[in-house]
């Protein structure tokens, strides 16, 4: 994924000045998350798509190449384009259990 | 700063929000169809709900100088039932008369499924037969990459789709390429948490240029701003764009766009457009 350098008019002291903070807290806030979970008094979601979706994305951000957030997406993104037969549920969850049993373009 | 707010739902906001919307300089909302939080009890509450949102709201707006114009459609949400696709796509042609309504919208795919396709394939149909724009609506979350492909693929193949008459709504990250590749409108709606944040439609604007391009609320009955476009342009500021680049994004674009149906009044000047172009 192509990383557009040069599109971002702020220097990065400049971004750093204006959002450090906000961004801060946002570390601060996966952080005690999962810390969280760990602490939880029952441990029952060791196989979840969602948390599994989480620690993949996790490990994305530490990345050095660009193009974080598409690759993010990706990992949090069913990614088996074959339509449902019928309708399992109403409503997205943010994860998806089947995307993690298909290799990158591997669907039908 | 003028701008339009290309995706929001005023039935499910108080005259509060027009009052606020007017004062950060909305010209004019578009409200498209859409899931009211549950499932509807027949096809009559959508002759209701039609008729709603190409009367009442259009008045309601006026009070605070923003012009209302209404999509109309059955949403993907309810789109798995073929049966009342059928009935609420039977309601829909006389509506579209209306003097506010601008085409079919949001019509689109929510869990990916073979109705939902056939509902979503039914109403790009009525749209051709009446000539009419089409607004859609892209899948929340994990759904949202498959739904795309499917929308963009399909409409791709069909040689009478004219794509600038299309605005293929919720684009994120991964899905914008493909949106724009195609030559379709997209649109960024700009949600607390399950879509893109002001700040995150500011770097793809600053990725893939301002072509084609549209910033919205949407906002609706979940945790959601009316004031979003007005947060974005706040953010174009804090990035250091220029007015000009503002004014193209929230203003200029989503007017180009609208502008193809007769019954749009542009709030910007001829002369304003052609310095935009
Ligand atoms: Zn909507």
């Amino acid at each position: 994924m192509a990383t557009h350098a040069g599109t971002c008019p702020l220097s990065q002291t400049r971004l750093l000045d204006d959002s450090f903070m906000e961004h801060r807290a946002q570390v601060l806030a996966v952080a005690a998350f999962l810390d969280r979970l760990d602490r939880s008094r029952d441990q029952d979601a060791g196989g979840d798509f969602r948390l599994t979706a989480l620690r993949e994305a996790l490990h994305v951000l530490t990345e050095s190449e660009g193009g974080r957030v598409g690759r993010v997406q990706m990992l949090l993104s069913d990614r088996d384009v074959r339509l449902l037969e019928e309708r399992d549920r109403q409503n997205a969850l943010g994860a998806s259990g089947r995307a993690h049993d298909l290799q990158d373009g591997g669907e039908g | 700063m003028r701008y339009i707010d290309l995706h929001a739902h005023m039935i499910s906001r108080t005259t509060d929000d027009y009052h606020k919307m007017a004062l950060t300089g909305c010209v004019a909302v578009t409200e498209p169809a859409f899931w009211s939080g549950r499932d509807r009890l027949g096809a009559q509450a959508f002759a209701d709900y039609f008729d709603h949102i190409t009367t009442f709201e259009p008045a309601r707006a006026a009070q605070y100088g923003v012009a209302h114009y209404a999509w109309l459609c059955l949403n993907p949400k309810e789109g798995e039932d073929r049966e009342l696709a059928r009935q609420v796509l039977a309601l829909i042609p006389e509506f579209l008369s209306r003097p506010t309504v601008l085409g079919i919208g949001e019509i689109g795919l929510n869990r990916v499924t073979r109705n939902e396709l056939a509902t979503f394939l039914d109403h790009v149909e009525l749209a051709l037969e009446h000539d009419q724009m089409i607004h859609i609506h892209t899948p929340h979350l994990e759904d949202k990459y498959k739904g795309t492909r499917v929308i963009v693929e399909t409409l791709a193949k069909d040689g009478r789709i004219d794509p600038a008459r299309v605005m293929v709504d919720h684009a994120e990250e991964h899905t914008v390429e493909m949106i724009l590749d195609h030559g379709f409108w997209t649109g960024f709606t700009l949600y607390p948490r399950t879509k893109a944040s002001p700040a995150r439609a500011v770097d793809m604007i600053e990725m893939y240029g301002p072509e084609r391009l549209c910033v919205a609320s949407a906002c609706d009955w979940g945790p959601s701003d009316a004031l979003a476009v007005p947060e974005f342009v706040l953010e174009m500021r804090r990035r250091g764009h220029d007015e000009a680049l503002i004014y193209r994004v929230v203003l200029h674009n989503p007017a180009s766009f609208l502008g193809q149906s007769p019954k749009f009044v542009r709030p910007d000047a001829p002369r304003e457009r052609v310095a935009a172009d």
